[in-house]
């Protein structure tokens, strides 16, 4: 679309603008503020510099989090985004089947986070939980408080079953945009299965796919509630990610200026992924579209 | 030419026929149905079965719970139900929670409504920009803002309100609005503004006799998403309340007593965190299954 | 190549069908011939496109027969029925080139790639978009779009017949007349049979051989453009085809003399055994627009009649007239006068159409 140079738009951003800016900008300021300083009380501070960054940098434990925070968010991205695309391929279309299956498989996605923790902490329990139990009763070992493997297998099972939904949600709707000559003509021309997902199906859910992998991306970055519930970090700290160590950093142990530094590298690696990934699909449309004009 | 080649209409015929019949051997179309259907099954009992657990658990008395493993709930009982509306400081969680997101809902899309616009109609300084920091919003996890945030609110005093909550929830909300909005306003067609501006309709009227409507299905979508991360979010919206305006995510928290974790009483608290939610998708499943493609295209 | 024989078909979207107005086809014969190039003419809802999915195998008729050359092919997919169809809105696979837009049908039955060249550049040449071949389909114009989707159509060596639905619906009018010679030149490279739906009489007649008009899930009339326009032999094609459309009025024979309303009818002999004949009180004459004798002068035989208005198109006129309750339109040519206030009219019978219960009834003329 070609869009109107008209800076009176400005008006129409101003109301959003100042929400925003009233909630992100301010709070954005004051960790900045943090991370410089070493606060010992209300009265007494010192200017720091990029000490705190050095140290949080240089953190063992930290770097670990951080290894930790990519394995997993790759890991659920690698299982999710297929089985999402596959699910919404074989989602029913018509009738009351169509609700019926959107309403349960959207479930998972509007239950608080913390209350996911709790479900998947009850169904995984050896002694009261269905899954724990079945897989005790079958021999396996299962312990989630001992075992880090089953730790991190159960936390990668709970956000499969937490956050696949959003992509077949996403999915599912860009297929239903596709209309139906697209299916016909390739009937026509005799395209197999594969070709029609390939060639069809695959380029138009490009879209909500770049929206999905982000949003996908960020909030796995971001995990904090779920495996806090379930696993409180452990055993050991083999699932404690980012979050959980900066919320145990800054309000358990009050340690202001590091915590601060943290928060701001965090908020950085998140950005700095999400950049690279954003401009790599920008300029794989921009190439498509210059190449020709 | 070689002798792959068929050069007559028959032979032309016949390669074409074996073709089809080498489809027709691999669709079965009446198999791939059956497969679909036991596929979908399968993924619908996975989601299903965590819920199916918290449910039953639910309808349980903490003795049966703790006495052992069962199915279904042999003594079938509500009194977690009965404890959790009957007492205020249980209800009155899901009042606050449902509260702010209302609140978050009105505020978020009223503000992203005329920024969508903007962004898909017109071009100005920094606009390129002013997005992707937008999107960047999105992206600043919650954890980062915990203490300004506190403190923010504390110092202004809002701590411990619903409006503490919706406000800070617009953090994420407005960006996700605005980013969605967008992409449903940018498929409207620029000539049906100008029309209803030569017809002599006022900016405001053609916004919200003409535009609004055209992208219900846009709006409805979008409200979805917000109910969604603002009914889910638990690490701000504990933080910013105490006992006023606490949401029912961090009342359940609460509920390790002397006597260990009350668990009948957790698992219904949480099946109750999931009928809202039902009812949101219930009212946009035509939405969503009418298909959109998000995004800038 | 194939000869497309439509046997007592018929086709209801609806699981109960009740009344014929349940059908979106009415039961229909009809044969395509091999190599003829025909057009399905008819308002919008009138079926044609129905009838088209049906040919092509996207629907399954609810009743009769699809014969290609002979064999039922009513339980065979599209895939499997060596057709090609062009959509209204133009469908191409925006990720693929043109070149590979182009050779997706071949490769999809694994034709070699040197056959799949061959075709492909022999086809873009026909289309004129060798030019395009490297770019992507997505960043095309509609009318190439439209070319490339005629172009998977035309590059299959198998082909019995290629389906047009309304295929120049998203073009600009000034490359409309361009596509449309195109098709006509592979009409007649190829000689393959085919089938153009649309609701333009301008493309139907400009395009095909033999044009078959539907109105209400039937074709009323199958025949060639000239035909259609002198013996229309249903009310509804005189009305559709002609512009302005055919005349029709109502008529009776009271004492001896064809009425029309109060107004007597200056016709011959002929005309008025055929009307009293008729069984029926549904009984219209029609005529068309250009075969008015219009005069400005009163002459013998003339009925008189009031002159509404003329409209002035350039190389005739449109007189609206007036005669006795019923309103006529007239075709004038520019060197003819155009006659105001008052004008007589004659219709010559040989020009006049009977319709009895909508269809046409032949006039014997002494």
């Amino acid at each position: 679309m070609n869009k109107v140079y008209n800076n009176r738009a400005w008006w129409l951003i101003l109301p959003m603008l100042l929400l925003v800016a009233f909630s992100a900008v301010i709070p954005l300021m004051t960790v900045v503020n943090y991370s410089v300083q070493d606060v010992f009380d209300a009265n007494t501070r010192f200017f720091t510099g990029t000490e705190w960054f050095k140290e949080m940098l240089n953190d063992p434990a930290l770097q670990a989090a951080v290894l930790r925070q990519f394995a997993f968010s790759l890991t659920v991205l690698a299982i999710e985004v297929p089985l999402g695309i596959g699910i919404a391929l074989i989602m029913p279309k018509k009738g009351w089947q169509a609700s019926a299956v959107l309403i349960l498989v959207t479930m998972p996605l509007l239950i608080p986070w913390n209350v996911v923790g709790s479900i998947w902490q009850i169904f995984t329990r050896g002694d009261i939980g269905l899954m724990g139990w079945s897989l005790r009763e079958l021999g396996y070992g299962y312990n989630i408080t001992a075992s880090p493997v089953d730790a991190w297998a159960t936390i990668i099972l709970m956000d499969v079953w937490h956050w696949t939904p959003l992509i077949a949600l996403l999915c599912y709707s860009g297929l239903r945009s596709i209309p139906d000559a697209y299916y016909q003509a390739a009937r026509i021309d005799r395209a197999s299965k594969w070709a029609v997902f390939r060639y069809i199906q695959l380029p138009k859910l490009t879209n909500v796919l770049v929206i999905g992998v982000l949003l996908r991306f960020m909030h796995s970055f971001m995990i904090y509630a779920e495996p806090f519930v379930l696993t409180g970090g452990g055993p050991g700290s083999s699932t404690t990610f980012l979050s959980q160590s900066l919320t145990t950093m800054a309000i358990g142990q009050q340690d202001l200026g590091p915590s601060a530094a943290f928060s701001l590298i965090y908020f950085l690696i998140i950005l700095l992924v999400t950049w690279v990934f954003y401009t790599a699909i920008m300029n794989m449309q921009k190439d498509d579209n210059n190449k020709e004009a | 030419m070689s002798d792959s080649l068929p050069t007559t209409p028959d032979a032309v015929r016949q390669r074409a026929a074996a073709a089809d019949n080498r489809r027709r051997r691999k669709a079965r179309p009446a198999s791939r149905q059956w497969r679909r259907r036991g596929l979908m099954t399968a993924y619908i009992v996975f989601v299903l079965l965590p819920i199916y657990w918290l449910l039953n658990m639910s309808f349980q008395s903490n003795t049966e719970i703790l006495g052992g493993l069962t199915l279904w709930p042999e003594s079938f009982t509500i009194e977690h139900y009965a404890k959790i509306l009957s007492e205020s400081s249980w209800y009155m969680g899901y009042v606050n929670s449902i509260t702010y997101v209302l609140m978050n809902m009105l505020i978020s899309i009223a503000v992203a409504l005329p920024a969508a616009y903007a962004f898909s109609r017109y071009k100005f300084i920094g606009d390129k920009h002013l997005f992707f920091w937008l999107l960047t919003n999105l992206m600043a996890p919650p954890a980062v803002f915990l203490l300004p945030y506190f403190q923010l609110y504390y110092t202004v005093g809002l701590f411990d309100t619903h409006i503490a909550v919706a406000l800070a929830h617009c953090l994420f909300n407005i960006p996700l609005a605005v980013w969605i909005l967008e992409g449903f306003m940018s498929g409207v067609p620029k000539e049906i503004d100008e029309t209803a501006f030569i017809d002599g309709y006022s900016f405001p009227t053609f916004f919200v006799k003409i535009f609004i409507p055209m992208i219900s299905s846009g709006i409805g979508v979008t409200l979805f998403f917000l109910f969604m991360f603002s009914w889910v979010e638990l690490l701000l919206a504990s933080t910013l309340t105490s006992t006023g305006a606490q949401p029912i995510a961090s009342v359940m928290t609460q509920t390790k007593g002397a006597s260990g974790i009350d668990w009948g009483t957790l698992a219904a608290a949480g099946t109750l965190t999931i009928l809202p939610g039902i009812v949101v998708v219930y009212f946009v499943r035509n939405h969503i299954a009418k298909g959109f493609a998000l995004g800038r295209t | 190549m194939a000869e497309i024989t439509l046997k007592s078909l018929a086709h209801t979207y609806l699981p109960d069908p009740r009344s014929p107005e349940d059908y979106a086809i009415r039961e229909m014969n009809h044969v395509w011939h091999q190599g003829g190039a025909y057009a399905l003419l008819g308002p919008s809802g009138c079926g044609k496109s129905t009838l088209l999915n049906i040919i092509s195998g996207l629907l399954e008729p609810s009743s009769g027969e699809v014969l290609f050359d002979g064999e039922v092919v009513n339980a065979l997919p599209p895939e499997s029925r060596n057709i090609a169809q062009v959509f209204q809105f133009p469908v191409i696979y925006d990720t693929m080139t043109v070149y590979d837009n182009l050779a997706f049908p071949l490769r999809n039955v694994k034709t070699p790639e040197a056959r799949v060249h061959e075709r492909v550049m022999e086809v873009a040449e026909v289309l004129e978009l060798t030019a395009q071949l490297k770019r992507k389909a997505k960043n095309l114009t509609a009318d190439e779009k439209q070319k490339v989707s005629m172009g998977r159509g035309l590059v299959r060596e198998d082909v019995s017949a290629i389906l047009f639905d309304e295929p120049l619906t998203v073009i600009d009018p000034q490359l409309k007349w361009k596509l449309r010679r195109k098709l006509k030149e592979i009409h007649q490279r190829f000689e393959i049979t085919m089938v153009y739906v649309t609701h333009d009489q301008l493309e139907a007649s400009t395009f095909a051989d033999k044009i078959a008009v539907m109105y209400e899930g039937q074709v009323v009339q199958f025949g060639t453009p000239r035909e259609l326009f002198e013996r229309p032999n249903h009310t509804f094609v005189g009305y559709f085809i002609g512009s302005p459309g055919m005349n029709f009025l109502d008529v009776m024979v009271r004492n001896g003399r064809v009425m029309a309303g109060d107004t007597e009818l200056a016709v011959g002999q002929g005309v008025h055994d055929a009307v009293a004949r008729a069984r029926t009180t549904n009984i219209k004459l029609g005529i068309r627009p250009e075969f008015i004798e219009v005069h400005a002068e009163p002459v013998e035989g003339g009925m008189e009649a009031r002159v509404d208005h003329a409209q002035d198109l350039g190389t005739y006129s449109i007189v609206y007239l007036t005669l006795g309750s019923m309103a006529l339109k007239a075709r004038i040519e520019e060197d003819q006068v155009t006659p105001t206030g008052k004008a007589w009219l004659r219709f010559p019978d040989e020009r006049l159409g009977l319709y009895v219960d909508e269809y046409r009834v032949e006039i014997e003329n002494e």
